[in-house]
């Protein structure tokens, strides 16, 4: 087809998506004042010793990134926190075909892809399989193209025994589709994602813990409190979102686990980087041993407030 | 009719510039800071955004103790040496490039698990010339499973 046969028709289409466009750019200006403006509590924690104004200016200037740890790394920590692998505790790939709002499917995606990186890191092979199938279910309803296509999945089957060439696919995939999102502007969702993959893996983590285990020198434990220190990071990430329905809800639920956590106590200790010259590896040193203290209560309530926030995002 | 035709499709390519920066960000991000991770395992997390030249970020992650990370901060070559430094909780500087050659990567642990922020500054160039230069920043991380 030549531009002189594309006729009336076709300038009303070119018409309609320079609008769309043109109506698009306004809301990305609109979306990038609401997150400028949106100025997390967490830079304010960084610069609390600056002039107000001054910070505000500066952050405005700047991109600012927030990283929760990815399903990926929070299956990491728990299995080097000695805990077991429990089939049980995982979303029913079967729970999959449920989903059909996009509030649903981008937080089940993300709770699939942390039960997904639990089990490919625990060996389970048909668990593996069976995680990637429930998660590109939940990447294709949100039409994230590409992120994991039949060739992902044949790879996988293909080196099921080869736990490095896994988890490579796996990095991808959570890759392919936080970059999509981003790319499109599409934030809120990926948000609502990793926010998903944050539960779960709170969610596994407090359910691995037995019931009247010692709470002290409990890595898993330790690990479960240490998501403290991310807390600000998950709440910027959804305050910074404030167009977004979805975003604004889990927001809500984010802030219930504020208030449990408030109850955690971290002592930090002032750091001495010291670096190794044969390895080239810095170990970041504490002048004392960070104290972490969460009592039973805490830890039950937080237990108890997972579950429930956790049974209804899977339902 | 002719004319209208072709202004629309100008403006349109235009207009999706941006959007095709973004993209060509996320394979500068995966061929060229992704791979250099290894062997360190990528954790699958994207953070990579068009800069110019003066232009600063910043990033905001917990690093958990009795784990090794290395993390990769890669501009376009069009930018020069990306400079970063490491800041921890109470405003202390870990880490800087600047100090190392403007090294791209930084490996390390932590004896107590606590959140950082990652310093990023895009240089500014000696050239000449008037528009500043734009390119793709990646911050990426990669982690040793004990």
């Amino acid at each position: 087809m030549n531009i002189k046969t594309l006729g009336k028709p076709a300038n009303f289409i070119l018409l309609f998506i320079f609008l769309v466009f043109i109506i698009g750019g306004c809301a990305s200006d609109k979306d990038k004042k609401n997150k400028e403006s949106a100025n997390s509590e967490l830079s304010d924690d960084f610069n609390a010793d600056l002039d107000d104004d001054l910070v505000e200016k500066i952050n405005t200037a700047k991109k600012i990134f927030y990283s929760l740890p990815s399903p990926l790394e929070t299956a990491m920590l728990i299995k080097t926190a000695g805990a077991a692998y429990d089939e049980s505790l995982l979303n029913p790939v079967s729970n999959a075909d449920k989903y059909s709002t996009n509030l649903k499917m981008a937080l089940n995606l993300g709770i699939y892809s942390t039960d997904l990186s639990y089990a490919s890191l625990f060996d389970q092979s048909q668990a593996t399989l069976n995680y990637i199938n429930a998660a590109k279910k939940m990447a294709d309803g949100l039409e994230i193209l590409d992120a994991i296509d039949e060739q992902t999945i044949s790879r996988l089957e293909e080196n099921i025994n080869n736990r490095n060439v896994i988890i490579d696919i796996i990095s991808e995939t959570l890759l392919n589709s936080t970059s999509f999102l981003e790319d499109r502007g599409l934030q809120a969702t990926s948000a609502v994602i990793l926010v998903g993959g944050w539960v779960e893996g709170l969610y596994i983590a407090t359910n691995l813990v037995p019931p009247g285990a010692d709470l002290k020198n409990n890595k898993l434990v330790e690990r479960i409190a240490d998501q403290k220190l991310s807390l600000n990071i998950v709440i910027s990430l959804l305050e910074n979102n404030q167009e977004s329905v979805e975003a604004q809800s889990i927001l809500k639920d984010v802030k219930t686990l504020e208030r449990i956590f408030d109850q955690v106590k971290i002592e930090l200790s002032e750091n001495h980087p010291v670096k190794d010259p044969k390895t080239n590896v810095t170990t970041i040193k504490s002048e004392s041993a960070s104290a972490i203290t969460i009592s039973r209560g805490t830890f039950n309530e937080l237990k108890k407030q997972i579950d429930a926030i956790r049974t209804r995002y899977i339902s | 009719m002719k004319r209208s035709l072709f202004v629309s499709i100008i403006l349109l390519i235009f207009l999706l510039t941006p959007f095709r920066a973004d993209a060509q960000c996320k394979q500068f991000a995966k061929n060229t800071c992704k791979v250099g991770l290894a062997p360190y395992q990528h954790d699958g997390n994207y953070h990579a955004a068009v800069l110019l030249e003066g232009e600063e970020a910043e990033l905001y992650k917990t690093f958990y103790s009795d784990t090794e990370y290395r993390i990769g901060v890669c501009g376009a070559n069009n930018l020069g040496p990306i400079e970063f430094s490491v800041v921890d909780g109470n405003g202390k500087v870990l880490y800087n490039n600047k100090y190392n050659d403007y090294e791209w990567k930084w490996d390390f642990k932590l004896e107590s698990s606590q959140q950082l922020k990652i310093l990023v500054k895009v240089p500014v160039s000696d050239s000449l010339a008037e528009e500043p230069k734009e390119g793709c920043v990646s911050i990426m991380f990669g982690f040793k499973e004990k």
